[in-house]
């Protein structure tokens, strides 16, 4: 299937107030496309491998931007750039793990564009289904990428229930770790839901990544004090450094205190659908010295239960590997 | 090819002949009647390398489709059309962005600044495409005005960049002839670390 120049013929609203966007998305419906910066979207609409009646624009609501302190810890507009999160001061001093991730979200210019909204909310990168095959993600019966010729180097490990595509985002394994609430609103009013369960795996619904569904508008991440300033460890490992999504990524957070790891979340990337939490390691590293050899004495743990596919086996030992360097405290 | 009739001439004439316009209003079609009000007006005043200019644009046209068809500003090029080689490269309020994945309406409010745009009224050329001559950056040049533009952007939020700021910030433009280090060169000359 080839990629067209240009978009097919769409309406487009560029609303100034949350209650205007909501009102349109709901009319629209399933025909409606919501718009942050468009870096995920404009590719969809391109192949024609998705299509809109009409595109929201939410960059007009001054509401949704901007990175404010709040009683308990931040809260950050879902229109913030991911560039912006890199800058951010308070971002970088507090929640750095969140600031080096949204860093390794594909190139600078996505960064300048790209919203945090649009990243924790971006559809599966697997390319069977962006090339508009009818696979089950796509309302089809098959999964093009779970068959013996299926390319699949890139896709899941761990708990595929048909479809065995991953979470492409860069900072929802972040988010989870530091335990953000996600703001999400519509016409019948709020709803904050923690990050832990804003993103649903096919086992759950297979067509969606998030718990948005028409007429739902993501307007802002708050992140608790809970893990300000903690020990963090953030690491992508990609095929190129620039544009490429995560084989594996880790985001963990630590309390440590006198070198003893207290509590931690070890969240990985892009080994499932949706951000993957290790509490089995999160368990065995609680009370012991963050070091080389807790770091070694986790051994495969985190990979001991995967499912690999065809090709990405290798993705088990990166995993383990990652895991301990985070654990040790350094790359 | 008559070589009085080169490909840019033949665009450019295309452009001015309206021949593309024409054509863009395949895409026109009323908003029907159960839609909720407020769509986006077509007609555009777009502010671009300094001038105002009035411009026609559909709902869903880029900004590279509208600078290259419907303004005749074929410096900004595209290489893939999604975002992933950096040619289309422009500044939008000093901001190097994509030009391929951004819709024209996007940018209404917003000074966009092409490769056209960076020499100086008496010609004099900006020190970032003086240096990238000087320090002999392109190879075929397909890439070029869009790492300008990156280049562009980080000069003016960073004038004096490590190394290895300047190559994360020039990373989300890819040169198909590797002369990498080269533009690097000349980001290093224009911010004048390099003489
Ligand atoms: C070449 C390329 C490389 C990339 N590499 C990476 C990478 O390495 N890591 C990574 O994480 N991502 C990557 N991306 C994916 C993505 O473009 C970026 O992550 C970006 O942050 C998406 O944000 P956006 O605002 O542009 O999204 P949009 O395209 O505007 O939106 C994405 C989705 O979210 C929905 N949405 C947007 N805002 C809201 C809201 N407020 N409420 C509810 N729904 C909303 C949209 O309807 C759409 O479905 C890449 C994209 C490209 C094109
Ligand atoms: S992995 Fe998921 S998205 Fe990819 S082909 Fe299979 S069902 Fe479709
Ligand atoms: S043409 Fe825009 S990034 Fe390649
Ligand atoms: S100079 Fe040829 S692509 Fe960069």
């Amino acid at each position: 299937m080839s990629s067209h120049d240009n978009m097919p013929e769409m309406s487009l609203y560029q609303p100034v107030r949350v209650e205007d966007a909501i009102g349109i998305a709901s009319q629209f419906a399933e025909r409606g496309w919501l718009v942050g910066g468009g870096q995920d979207t404009y590719g969809w609409l391109k192949d024609r491998a998705k299509t809109a009646d009409a595109l929201i624009d939410l960059k007009g609501i001054e509401s949704m931007r901007g990175i404010k302190e709040t009683a308990d810890g931040i809260e950050i507009g879902a229109l913030v750039t991911l560039t912006e999160i890199t800058r951010n001061a308070l971002i970088k001093e507090r929640y750095s793990l969140l600031a080096q991730a949204a860093g390794r979200v594909a190139s600078p210019q996505i960064r300048n564009v790209g919203t945090l909204a649009g990243n924790v909310s971006q559809d599966v990168r697997c390319w069977y289904y962006r090339r508009g095959l009818n696979c089950y993600r796509a309302g089809g019966n098959l999964c093009y990428a779970d068959t013996p010729e299926g390319m699949n180097r890139e896709h899941a490990i761990f708990n595929a229930s048909r479809c065995v595509a991953v979470t492409p985002s860069d900072t929802g394994p972040a988010l989870v770790a530091l335990e953000a609430q996600m703001v999400i609103q519509n016409a019948s009013g709020q709803r904050v839901v923690p990050a832990e369960e804003f993103f649903v795996g096919p086992n759950v619904d297979i067509r969606h990544t998030t718990v948005l569904r028409p007429g739902d508008i993501l307007t802002a991440v708050r992140i608790p004090a809970k893990w300000a300033n903690a020990q963090f460890y953030f690491e992508k490992v990609a095929d190129r450094n620039v544009w490429d999504f995560a084989l594996v990524s880790i985001s963990a957070a630590m309390r440590v205190n006198n070198g003893v790891i207290e509590d931690s979340r070890i969240m990985v990337g892009a080994v499932q659908a949706t951000p993957r939490r290790l509490t089995s390691v999160e368990q065995a590293i609680r009370g012991k010295p963050r070091n080389e050899s807790t770091a070694n004495g986790l051994g495969n743990l985190a990979s001991s239960d995967a499912n690999p596919l065809n090709y990405n086996h290798f993705k088990m030992p990166l995993m383990d590997n990652l895991v301990k360097r985070a654990v040790r405290g350094q790359a | 090819m008559n070589p009085k009739l080169t490909r840019r001439r033949f665009i450019k004439g295309v452009i001015a002949s309206g021949a593309a316009a024409a054509s863009s209003t395949l895409w026109y079609s009323a908003s029907g009647a159960d839609r909720p009000a407020g769509a986006v007006e077509r007609l555009l005043s777009l502010n671009v390398n300094g001038q105002v200019r009035r411009v026609d644009v559909a709902p869903q046209e880029t900004l590279a489709h509208t600078l290259r068809y419907k303004l005749g500003l074929t410096g900004t090029k595209l290489g893939c059309n999604r975002g992933e080689c950096g040619a289309c490269t422009v500044l939008a309020d000093d901001v190097n962005i994509y030009a391929c994945s951004t819709l024209t309406h996007e940018v209404k409010d917003r000074a966009v600044v092409t490769v056209e745009g960076l020499r100086a009224a008496d010609g004099t050329l900006h020190p970032v495409q003086a240096a990238f001559i000087e320090e002999l950056s392109p190879a075929c040049g397909f890439c070029t005005a869009g790492q300008v533009m990156s280049a562009v952007a980080l000069l003016k939020a960073n004038p004096k960049p490590t190394r290895e700021e300047a190559r994360q910030a020039m990373s989300g433009n890819v040169c198909r002839c590797g002369a990498y280090d080269h533009y690097l060169n000349g980001v290093m000359r224009a911010s004048g670390q390099l003489s």
